[in-house]
């Protein structure tokens, strides 16, 4: 399972990985905001951390169809199914790989991209814990969708689109604990907890889902 | 060990692709499917490397190793695609492999230097896999099937994109893994080499 794990990230660094894609594109969502919205610092400030969240959750939706269709194209998928070990378990290294490989560099990157939003320290800080909490929930959801779209040719969009309504819960709860944070009356820590246990409960059942899709996607 | 497949029918869509195949294979036994194309022999090895669903029938092992429900995770399947990374080397390839598929009871893989010698190909670990050319890549897809050790081989098609040496290269494998005990299933249009294997002619659609 290790050598799962490793594999996963050396290919997502190697030439054809989407690694630094989905920086790439966080980057260029986020820094064409302020060419759009205009040069008013306390509206960026105030739009920032959504436009943050948003950013992450686009390109973290980014390259998730690859995640079993290139296993499935050299037929390394096969293999993967075949063994003792549970699919399950499988699914969720691969997931946890590419959360390493696409999803972290996104929490790295959220504060350089915070000062282009003219935010505070304090918002930065609560935007990428946000992010570091609620990011690798939109990858077990993408999972899924990835794994019902294995077979599809040109799956990319459409996990997209079967996976976004899934992930609104983390949206709303990764950016209202953010501005829960900044903003004094609102409390913080009830929709960072919801968020953490979105989290969690797709952590659970993201890779079932995801295993059973798997399953019945042979032909 | 016994490899036992009873009335195993599947279908793809409509049609029943074969129907009530049932054969029995003990340890150092050979079984090669034939047959035309479509004819349904790659469907039955997708079958019993439990792929997918037969339609009906049993498939089991007697005096196997315990704690294996299906003989698929005793198994290795080499199908038509390689299963090896392009953008990875050989080495990286076939270590992962190692590590990921891990040794059946009763046998160990031999170690990434031996088995690339084993297939003919040492000294080029170092190259990514899609530098090889169709016939290198697809010794070292074999060379996957030394470094594990699995006691059943399904092999479909293993020797298309090979010249005549590799051909013989891959009999002398095959010979070995079933000298050791081993159990091969292939389908193939060409000779494998083997003395004396059990045939199985696979004739196509029934209505």
């Amino acid at each position: 399972m290790i050598a799962l794990f490793f594999r996963d990230l050396k290919l997502s660094v190697r030439a054809g990985g989407g690694a630094m894609i989905g920086v790439l594109f966080f980057m260029t969502v986020v820094a064409v905001i302020p060419f759009g919205v205009g040069p008013d610092l306390n509206l960026l400030a105030r739009i920032g951390p959504a436009i943050l969240w948003i950013g992450a959750l686009l390109a973290s939706l980014l390259g998730l169809d690859r995640l079993f269709q290139a296993e499935r194209e050299d037929g390394s998928l096969d293999l993967l199914l075949m063994q003792e070990t549970p699919l399950v378990l499988t699914v969720f290294v691969k997931c946890a790989a590419h959360w390493a490989a696409t999803g972290l560099p996104l929490v790295v990157a959220s504060p350089f991209l915070g000062l282009f939003m003219n935010m505070n320290e304090l918002a930065i800080g609560a935007t990428m814990l946000t992010l570091l909490a609620g990011a690798p929930a939109i990858t077990f959801i993408g999972a899924v969708g990835a794994a019902v779209a294995v077979a599809l040719p040109r799956g990319g969009l459409l996990v997209s689109i079967l996976v976004l309504p899934l992930a609104i819960p983390v949206l709303i709860f990764g950016v209202s604990a953010t501005y829960a944070a900044v903003e004094d009356p609102a409390p913080f820590l009830p929709p960072f907890m919801i968020l953490l246990a979105i989290t969690l409960f797709f952590a659970v059942i993201g890779p079932v889902a995801a295993a059973a899709a798997l399953k019945h996607s042979a032909d | 060990m016994r490899l036992l497949a009873e009335g195993l029918s599947a279908r793809r869509g409509e049609d029943l692709i074969f129907n009530d195949i049932s054969f029995s294979l003990a340890a150092g036994e050979a079984l090669v499917v034939t047959g035309p194309n479509g004819s349904g022999k790659s469907t039955l090895l997708r079958v019993l490397a439990g792929l997918l669903r037969a339609e009906s029938g049993r498939l089991s092992i007697e005096n196997g190793p315990s704690g294996f429900a299906h003989p698929h995770e005793l198994s290795h399947y080499l199908g038509h695609r390689n299963a090896m990374k392009r953008e990875l080397t050989v080495e990286e390839n076939l270590s992962f492999w190692q590590r990921f598929l891990g040794d059946s009871p009763g046998g160990s893989g031999i170690d990434l230097s031996a088995a690339a010698e084993a297939v003919g190909l040492a000294g080029i670990a170092q190259l990514p896999f899609g530098y090889l050319s169709a016939g290198q890549q697809r010794r070292m897809a074999m060379a996957k099937l030394l470094v594990a050790y699995r006691p059943i081989w399904l092999l479909d098609e293993p020797t298309a994109a090979l010249d005549v040496s590799a051909d013989r290269l891959f009999a002398g494998l095959v010979a070995a893994h079933l000298d050791h005990g081993g159990i091969v299933i292939a389908a193939t249009h060409q000779p494998l080499g083997i003395a004396q294997p059990k045939t199985l002619q696979m004739k196509g659609f029934t209505h």
